[in-house]
């Protein structure tokens, strides 16, 4: 049985006395943390379909695998399938909560591994209206928060929380974060740009639990309030501790898995 | 997404002095002549893997491409062209079985080009077989390594031959014949490579543009080692991440990839002479009918070391060679940075600029110009949904006036064709300069691929 999520962060706060605003949404990213932590591994395909304002259409398909890591940010394999020009691209990246993460790119035509640059966390994720960092591991210390209210979204019961980046480069000033109280993921989020303008908004459908635990999405949907456009993305083939270990995450991996 | 520059215009060079020492020479079939046994192999093999296939898929993949070219300046001689299509095609077959942990696959490559019957070629680019154990990994067969971390000239990239009639910036490589045991451990990397069989060079024909001047017969190349290319050669790589720093210390044991051009003298009835007198023994009586260079490949110990520190937007490069062979050693060196500005004027581009020097202890001597150059470039990423991006680079003689300049840029229409714009041009390029013969092959090229 669920608790409702006002109670149970009320009770993960200093006792009887009143949380901060602050404090209360601290208190709820690491109560979703930790009922989404001990997944091992994690394998996925997904689909991505960016959408101009004219309505052109253009795929990318990857594959993603990824590696709870303890005590530090996780660390994933991406592989991609389309378009197919970048076939057999890889990007293997290691991630910190808030130091620079270590990344690589495996370039296929010239066998090429490449140590990259991770400083471009605002930057489009192959053109799509998802940022890098829109896709980066969640860890709890890489922003700071505050509980805004609860509110009704869609006929689900919902808590608001604003996160502020506490990581550098990055994009945004603050993201206003809708949680679903039931289920402790996020379903909706506001990204506000450095000049705290509404940039885009993420909502994120079709939630199915895997080995009773692990709530993960179907389906996202950014869309840029700024030009319009907007990209999608399904997700399949969840697969949960599949045994893969750190010897699966290294530049040699890096070169060989497709 | 794309791949490393591309941006160093490399001549194949001309040495003056015929101070070979006068080796039997080894002669090759042109490279047409053993394609269509090639072919028939590799229908073979590509049978093979089709029967393989009930195991589990078989991945086929892979693009052709059509490229027109043209020339900005006439000829200097009068059987070169001023333009030329060329047509390309590299399909890949991939099968895995055994859970992943064994895999195959096969990509040949062909060319057929209508201004030079050399750069009309096949190769196998790969035929590998690859099994993952537990604790080590295993791949046998005929593929591509790639060392090195800079941009404009890959130094230390030693294991496969230029295919150098492809695109004279030195990326494009032939397939090596190839053992290698790969152990990863948490002390890094440690690869170990067997290579029996060495690929000669490819280089223009006669009535090839961008070549040097005369023009080389790859027919007439010879080897220091007795084994010619029968010779086994070795190499020894460990590589490692530790904190920012990637780093590589390699060691090759085995014959230069890189041969030395040596004036070689055809007398009228066919014999070689490399005195440029005929006929080659006894007192002379005429000169040579025709003047060819002959590719003399030399046995060599190189030492390298490649180093990129990653520190926020810039990247630092270093690859470092100490090489030795029979008659001198050298050092030479690419250096330099990489610096990336993020997201320019509020928008998703990518704004990077790449400096690097070149050095070669050989000077003049060189078997290439870059003894001793400045290369800076500029690489402008949009990151669309196109993947449009744009690199001009220019690298300049330190000691003359001699610049080459490159702009490529590609883009990609819809999702499964690519278009790609590629200018090369030289300027201020001395008699002297081993770039010389290139002074009248400025070009501009298209190249339209459909990726399947």
């Amino acid at each position: 049985m669920l608790l409702p999520i006002v109670l149970l962060a009320t009770t993960l706060g200093h006792g009887a006395h009143a949380q901060t605003p602050e404090e209360k949404g601290l208190a709820i990213a690491r109560e979703m943390d930790r009922r989404d932590s001990g997944w091992k591994d994690q394998r996925a395909n997904l689909v991505m379909t960016l959408r101009n304002r004219q309505g052109q259409e253009s795929r990318r398909e990857l594959r993603i695998s990824t590696l709870e890591v303890d005590g530090d940010g996780d660390k994933s394999l991406t592989l991609f399938d389309s378009p197919r020009d970048v076939k057999g691209t890889a990007f293997l990246s290691f991630t910190h909560a808030t130091e620079p993460d270590d990344q690589w790119l495996y370039l296929p035509a010239l066998k090429r591994v490449k140590r990259i640059s991770s400083r471009n966390k605002s930057g489009s994720f192959m053109g799509s209206e998802f940022a890098y960092e829109d896709l980066s591991s969640q860890e709890v210390d890489k922003f700071r928060y505050k509980w805004l209210r609860d509110e009704a979204l869609d006929g689900k019961q919902t808590t608001v929380v604003e996160y502020y980046p506490a990581y550098e480069n990055s994009g945004y000033t603050r993201q206003v974060v809708w949680v679903d109280s039931e289920i402790w993921q996020v379903v909706r989020t506001e990204y506000y740009d450095r000049k705290n303008a509404l940039l885009k908004t993420l909502t994120i459908d079709g939630y199915r639990q895997y080995l009773d635990k692990h709530w993960r999405a179907d389906a996202m949907h950014m869309v840029n309030n700024q030009t319009g456009k907007s990209t999608s993305i399904e997700w399949s083939g969840y697969r949960f501790d599949t045994g893969l270990t750190d010897s699966d995450f290294n530049r040699n991996a890096l070169k060989r898995t497709r | 997404m794309r791949e490393g520059d591309g941006t160093v215009l490399v001549a194949p060079a001309a040495r003056t002095s015929a101070d070979d020492d006068g080796a039997p020479a080894t002669f090759t079939a042109g490279p047409m002549r053993g394609v269509a046994v090639r072919a028939r192999a590799i229908l073979a093999a590509a049978s093979l893997l089709a029967i393989a296939s009930p195991l589990g898929a078989l991945e086929v993949s892979g693009r052709v491409e059509i490229e027109p070219r043209a020339f900005l300046h006439a000829p200097e001689h009068p059987r070169q062209k001023h333009h030329g299509l060329s047509f390309a095609v590299q399909p890949e077959f991939y099968h895995s079985f055994d859970d992943d942990r064994q895999s195959l696959v096969f990509t040949p490559f062909l060319r057929l080009d209508t201004a030079d019957d050399r750069r009309s070629h096949f190769d196998v680019r790969e035929l590998m077989y690859q099994r993952v154990f537990d604790d080590f990994e295993l791949r046998a067969g005929i593929g591509r390594v790639f060392w090195g971390v800079t941009e404009s000239y890959h130094l230390v990239d030693v294991i496969n031959q230029t295919d150098l009639v492809e695109n004279i910036d030195l990326e494009d490589k032939l397939g090596q014949p190839l053992v290698n045991l790969t152990l990863a451990r948490d002390w890094g990397v440690l690869d170990l490579f067997v290579l029996p069989g060495f690929r000669e060079r490819t280089y223009p024909g006669r009535e090839g543009r961008l070549r040097p001047e005369p023009y080389v017969d790859t027919g007439r190349a010879t080897y220091e080692s007795g084994a010619g290319r029968d010779r086994v050669d070795f190499a020894v790589r460990w590589s490692n991440a530790i904190g920012d720093f990637d780093i590589g210390v390699a060691h090759f044991r085995g014959t230069s990839r890189e041969p030395r051009l040596l004036p070689l003298g055809i007398c009228a009835d066919g014999q070689p002479s490399p005195q440029l007198q005929c006929p080659p023994a006894g007192p002379p009586t005429a000169p040579p009918a025709e003047v060819v260079l002959a590719p003399r490949y030399e046995v060599v110990r190189r030492t390298s070391l490649d180093l990129q520190a990653t520190k926020d937007a810039t990247l630092w490069k270093l690859e470092l060679l100490l090489e030795s062979g029979q008659r001198d050693s050298h050092v030479a060196w690419v250096g330099g940075f990489e610096y990336t500005w993020y997201g320019i004027n509020e928008s998703d581009s990518d704004l990077g600029l790449l400096v690097e020097h070149l050095f070669d202890g050989r000077g003049a001597r060189a078997p290439h110009p870059l003894e001793n150059d400045l290369f800076a470039g500029v690489r402008l990423a949009l990151n669309d949904e196109a993947g449009t991006d744009l690199v001009a680079a220019v690298i300049a003689d330190a000691e003359g006036d001699g610049t080459a300049v490159t702009v490529e840029a590609s883009r990609r229409i819809g999702d499964d064709w690519k278009v790609e714009l590629e200018a090369r041009a030289w300027n201020g390029v001395e008699d002297d300069d081993q770039l010389a013969p290139l002074r009248r092959d400025d070009y501009v090229q298209l190249t339209l691929s459909r990726f399947f």
